[in-house]
């Protein structure tokens, strides 16, 4: 409260945090609201003749997963070549360059390959959806929609929470799948063993669990980024400004929010 | 507007309290709206019509009151009924409104993609028709971005009664355009009540556009609705403030030393009654 200007220090210091923490909470709230509301258009809007159209599902499906294939490629066929490189260097001091597989194939797959495809999705699709909400919301396109009858969670925001719960873990995997490859193409110029010799190791090695662990994951960051990114639009106030600080907060926290997933599920699956 | 045969009330609004977070902005507003009329809604700006025009079309719930939309209590609705209601509204807003991912054409076909089991070519026949309407037939497979903004009110238009409402909405039809353009926008106005029996709500503060097309006017200010009536009326009002509005006076400030002191001083718990 603003009352006594002599209020001493560690009150006020309380008193913010005590605010932070109900706003936060409030937020928290929020996104449980949200896919609270989407569930149920996905799976009452039919019988309310609102369904949610598989149109638009697929063309967020293109624009999330499919325009983002040549990036993440890229960066996963970095990351794997990376992974390998390091390898063998630390390897090296045990005199176990061959074993570089081993390590290779379960970061690749439980722990890169998802995070990379959660971090480039979040920063291309998650602050793409903020803005394009939050611009919504100021052009009152939002109220347009809804005066028309048509539920905006219905019509904006299920079809961008499906593609991205249906596109990311399908990215993850690809980036699985082409880091190995990068890393196979290293390890063959560097220590000579052959592609096959690699897949027969990486097949050894891991287990079906271990992939499902990654894609699992991924499906959980696809969710996270759809509903940061849209309750973030949905905030929206004061103009263009408002859009970008939407924007920008989107993506630091679809961020924060998987990297802390991923620890937790790390720790979850391996308790 | 003859009256004379009492023609039903399409909007019913009871004594309408609404805030936004701590501050009051509507006071206890009744107001009717009847079947067939051009009801103007105006007012000075913060004076609270956005909002009232916000709660007749549902999209606010509020502090306290009713709305009653066609004999409906809108917020005892089910969900369901209140989106069967909605398809009987149909709103220009300010700016458009837009989606500006899609062409013209495509915009006004929404509401028929969304609510109508009606083929394709229909719904473009459809569409076409409305742009007939407003004179912007052609102009369907261009986008929002490359219309001017007289066009894009005129196909926001077309897009609000392609459903054939009940009740039409124009928030702020002439801000932002020149004079011609929207003494136009008026006539399509006037021409839209006449040929499809449309009611028609307007919020707006040009004088012009008020005196060209209202039958009845509601003067809001500071949250009271200070005047409801028709246009004559409203011409032979007495009221010191009406008329002040009317020959665009602005209005001294009526000094309250206590109060200037409390908006000086900041205390934000006794200045909550400061005019806005």
């Amino acid at each position: 409260m603003s009352e006594s200007p002599k209020q001493n220090a560690t009150v006020r210091f309380f008193d913010r945090v005590g605010r932070s923490s109900v706003a936060g909470l409030e937020e928290m709230g929020r996104h449980g609201v949200l896919m609270a509301e989407s569930l149920y258009w996905l799976v009452y809007g039919p019988g309310m003749s609102q369904p949610v159209r598989l149109g638009a599902v697929f063309a967020e499906m293109m624009e999330v997963g499919v325009r983002a294939i040549p990036i993440i490629a890229m960066m996963a066929a970095a990351i794997g070549a990376m992974l390998a490189i390091q390898g063998i260097y630390s390897l090296k001091v045990f005199g176990a360059e061959g074993q570089v597989v081993y390590g290779v194939a379960f970061s690749m797959v439980r722990e890169f390959g998802p995070l990379i495809t959660g971090i480039l999705v979040a920063g291309r699709s998650g602050s793409a959806l903020s803005a394009r909400l939050g611009t919504m919301k100021i052009n009152q396109e939002l109220d347009a929609l809804e005066v028309m009858g048509i539920n905006p969670v219905r019509f904006l925001v299920v079809p961008s929470i499906l593609a991205t719960v249906i596109m990311v873990p399908a990215l993850a995997f690809m980036s699985m799948v082409l880091g190995l490859y990068a890393a196979a193409l290293y390890v063959n110029v560097a220590l000579g063993i052959s592609l096959a010799a690699f897949l027969d190791q990486v097949v050894a090695v891991l287990s079906v669990g271990d992939v499902l662990h990654g894609v699992g994951k991924s499906a959980l960051f696809g969710l996270l980024i759809a509903l940061i990114g849209v309750l973030n639009g949905f905030m929206v106030s004061g103009g263009a400004e408002g859009v970008g600080k939407a924007t920008t907060r989107s993506v630091v926290q679809c961020i924060s929010a998987i990297v802390v997933t991923d620890m937790l599920f790390a720790l979850l699956a391996t308790l | 507007m003859n009256r004379t045969s009492a023609p039903p009330v399409v909007i019913e609004v009871n004594d309408l309290v609404t805030h936004y977070g701590p501050r009051q902005i509507l006071n206890g507003v009744s107001v009717d709206i009847v079947e067939g009329e051009i009801m103007v809604i105006m007012g000075g700006s913060g004076s609270g019509k956005s909002t009232l025009l916000r709660h007749l079309m549902a999209l606010q719930r509020p502090t306290s009151g009713t709305i009653r939309i066609l004999g409906q209590d809108v917020w005892r609705l089910p969900a369901k009924k209140l989106f069967e209601l909605r398809k009987k509204l149909g709103v220009t807003f300010q700016g458009g409104a837009l989606f500006s991912s899609m062409t013209v054409g495509e915009n006004i076909m929404l509401p028929l993609f969304e609510h109508t089991k009606l083929d394709r070519k229909t719904m473009e026949i459809m569409a076409r028709m409305k742009l007939e309407v407003v004179d912007l037939a052609g102009f369907e497979d261009l986008m929002p971005s490359e219309l001017s903004g007289g066009m894009i009110k005129r196909a926001a238009v077309a897009r609000a009664v392609v459903m054939d409402p009940r009740i039409l909405f124009f928030d702020e039809p002439s801000a932002g355009l020149d004079p011609v353009v929207s003494s136009q926008l008026d006539d399509l106005i006037l021409r839209l009540r006449d040929a499809m029996g449309m009611t028609i709500c307007v919020v707006t503060h040009e004088l012009e556009s008020v005196f060209k097309i209202a039958d009845r006017v509601t003067v809001l200010d500071r949250g009271d609705i200070l005047f409801v009536g028709t246009v004559q009326e409203l011409r032979d009002h007495p009221g010191e403030r009406i008329q002040n509005l009317l020959n665009r006076r602005s209005e001294e400030a009526e000094i309250d030393a206590d109060e200037y002191l409390r908006r000086l001083t900041g205390d934000k718990e006794e200045a909550e009654g400061m005019p806005r």
